[in-house]
């Protein structure tokens, strides 16, 4: 088959009364979603895409939370042939001002031309569509699209679609993520399921439970589009409910009996620290059969901790996999054998650190644990090489450099962008640093700058431009980086920003302005934040925040006062 | 336990435990969570400190700004239901 549209078909024909999505509310009855109520509400939507004259190949932006609306309105797009986007949607928390600098980058370089969203929300879109260079020409409500009393399925347009068009596009969230559109192609995204599902032998008797946003990778590909279009039962929650009731996931695994989850590595601490015994009372994970690690550094502590927390419930210590993944490879570029625990293996930390190896370690020296994301899908070829693109032996630590059959066609509309991530001969750049060792794929963290808090990409520019926005804040003298926090099992956002100011009321002050703007318009807690005197950030000879260097003065000077213990890795 | 006091011990979980700012001090009638100063991985943690803390249990669908926002209406919301 060529297109997802086909697909549908298929499944729509074969099985209409199969349950393929099954949505949880808090305080509200589960809802199944058929095959058949899949197609039938989509075919509204594509038919109000039609109507207005929404053609195929065209980009529909879809900002919507969890629910009904959003598995509807994402493939009505796919059966009228337009490419849906899901927004990373923003909260409450988030300034309007915040909102429409947000959409607009997006928009610079998506250009699509509809927005479905809810009648919260309307007001703000329109107002946007009247921006002059706005290509958007009409917002769809949901809950306001008419029924079709009839579907004519054969003569939907999404069924023409070649496997080479776009499909699909995703971001990542904040103002430089939104300018990256990465864009799949039918054949891109079937060939990722082929080999992914083989890996983890998929079956449709396989039930995966899900927390996952719909606008991150792991949740789109994974949680989304392979079950249904492998016919495999998926059960959605909110990221919003499970937040703040982690237990939600555990006892939706107990009830439907799940055996599949993808998590980022904070999830299995958080849920290890945060969850309560009577609120998983009765609770049965024997039916687990993989829990996947991805979408940040794994770590074998959390494994542990969330092993030690839930063994007692039934969970086999087998089930804890790896996988290692991103949205420019439609999803996994690895994945750990399941019928084993992923590989653990004692680094030297001294090589580590001063020379980039990976030595095992003898006994007698200080050891990192490394847990390896498992073995290259048969799809794809990694190398892991240095600056300058050549390959570096195993055990030697460098980029990650990728090729496979399910790459990315391009960063939509940023052709520049899409050139600058590959290498002449075509190996794609992944701006992960990892190594190789017997066929086993350890990843270690981000080459650039990027933070990952909870699996959820975060530029520093972002934050650092927003930092100074607050008056009294030095322009261009604020640095953001990443810090590890092993409790917590993930990255938090550390900034430093110069101000002239010593009055400590004062400086109060402005440390809460911060914090509270960038809160605000970023939707990101800063853990650390510590204000400096003039000439404290240091700059490179062109004159750009060297960020590492940076991280490391700060854990030097600071790292007593916050209480940061000397574990980090890079 | 009384009303100030429990405004004191939730002030300095808050300023030590999720903002990092053991020095800080947090206003009765400054917004918590609308505002973006809890975030949203930090409410659990301060339902279960209440609830450890208080022995009163908060309810994860009430985890929002609507049920309460600020430290007056959350140790109102302890006492109403220590009350109970």
């Amino acid at each position: 088959m060529n297109n997802f549209s086909q697909v549908l078909r298929e499944f729509y024909q074969r099985e209409p009364e199969r349950v393929i999505v099954t949505l949880q509310h808090p305080n509200q009855p589960d809802y199944g979603i058929t095959y058949r109520e899949l197609v039938e509400c989509a075919n509204d939507y594509a038919m109000a895409y039609a109507q207005a004259g929404i053609q195929p190949g065209e980009v529909i932006i879809l900002i919507l939370q969890h629910g009904k609306d959003l598995v509807y309105s994402y493939w009505g797009a796919v059966l009228l042939g337009a490419i849906p986007s899901i927004m990373p949607f923003l909260t409450e928390k988030l300034s309007p001002e915040r909102y429409r600098a947000d959409l607009s980058a997006l928009f610079k370089y998506t250009r699509p031309t509809a927005v479905v969203t809810y009648p919260e929300f309307e007001a703000e879109v329109h107002a946007l569509m009247t921006a002059s260079s706005s290509t958007v020409r009409e917002v769809f409500v949901a809950g306001r699209i008419p029924r079709q009393e009839h579907l004519d399925f054969d003569h939907l347009p999404g069924l023409q679609r070649q496997a080479t068009d776009i499909v699909l596009l995703q971001h990542s969230s904040g103002t430089t993520g939104l300018q990256k559109g990465v864009a799949l192609s039918h054949r891109a995204v079937f060939n990722q399921l082929d080999a992914y599902s083989a890996a983890i032998r998929l079956t449709q008797d396989d039930v995966i439970v899900s927390w996952l946003p719909l606008y991150h990778d792991m949740g789109l590909i994974a949680c989304f589009l392979m079950p249904i279009l492998r016919g495999v039962h998926v059960v959605q929650m909110s990221p919003f409910d499970w937040v703040r009731a982690p237990w939600r996931l555990l006892r939706a695994v107990s009830d439907y009996r799940g055996t599949l989850t993808w998590l980022p590595n904070f999830a299995y601490n958080f849920c290890a620290q945060k969850i309560r015994d009577r609120d998983i009372e009765g609770v049965d994970l024997s039916s687990w059969r993989a829990i996947i690690n991805c979408s940040e550094p794994v770590r074998f502590e959390s494994h542990q901790m969330f092993y030690e927390r839930f063994q007692a419930y039934g969970l086999r210590f087998e089930a804890l996999q790896t996988c290692y993944a991103m949205a420019e490879n439609v999803f996994a570029v690895t994945q750990n054998d399941l019928n084993q625990p992923p590989y653990v293996e004692k680094i030297d930390r001294q090589a580590f650190h001063e020379k980039h190896l990976a030595h095992l370690a003898l006994d007698t020296r200080p050891a990192l644990y490394m847990m390896s994301s498992g073995q290259v899908l048969p799809n794809a070829a990694v190398r892991i090489v240095d600056a300058h693109g050549r390959d570096l032996p195993e055990r030697h630590i460098g980029e990650i450099a990728l090729k496979s059959n399910c790459m990315l066609t391009e960063y939509y509309n940023r052709p520049d962008v899409t050139r600058k991530a590959f290498l002449p001969d075509g190996w794609y750049l992944t701006g992960d640093y990892g190594y190789l060792a017997q066929n086993e794929l350890f990843v270690i963290g981000r080459k650039k700058d990027m933070i990952i808090v909870g699996g959820r990409n975060i530029y520093p520019q972002d934050i650092e431009s927003l930092a100074c926005e607050i008056p009294g804040v030095h322009p261009g003298r604020t640095v953001a980086f990443g810090i590890f926090d092993p409790l917590q099992g993930t990255e938090e956002v550390a900034l430093v920003a110069e101000v002239d100011i010593n009055d400590q009321a004062e400086q109060e002050q402005i440390a809460d302005a911060i914090r509270k703007h960038i809160a605000k318009n970023s939707a990101i807690a800063i853990r650390y934040l510590r204000l400096v005197g003039p000439k404290w950030v240091l700059k490179t000879s062109s004159g750009k925040v060297a960020r590492s260097a940076n991280k490391e003065k700060f854990l030097r000077e600071f790292g007593e006062e916050f209480g940061i213990q000397d574990t980090q890795l890079s | 336990m009384m009303h100030d006091s429990i405004q004191q011990t939730l002030s300095s979980f808050i300023a030590e435990r999720i903002l990092k700012q053991p020095k800080r001090t947090i206003r009765p009638d400054e917004p918590l969570i609308s505002s973006g100063l809890i975030d949203s991985f930090s409410l659990v943690d301060l339902a279960l400190f209440v609830e450890d803390t208080f022995g009163v249990h908060i309810a994860d669908t009430e985890l929002n700004a609507s049920t309460f926002d600020n430290l007056e209406q959350l140790s109102q919301l302890i006492l109403s239901r220590k009350a109970a």
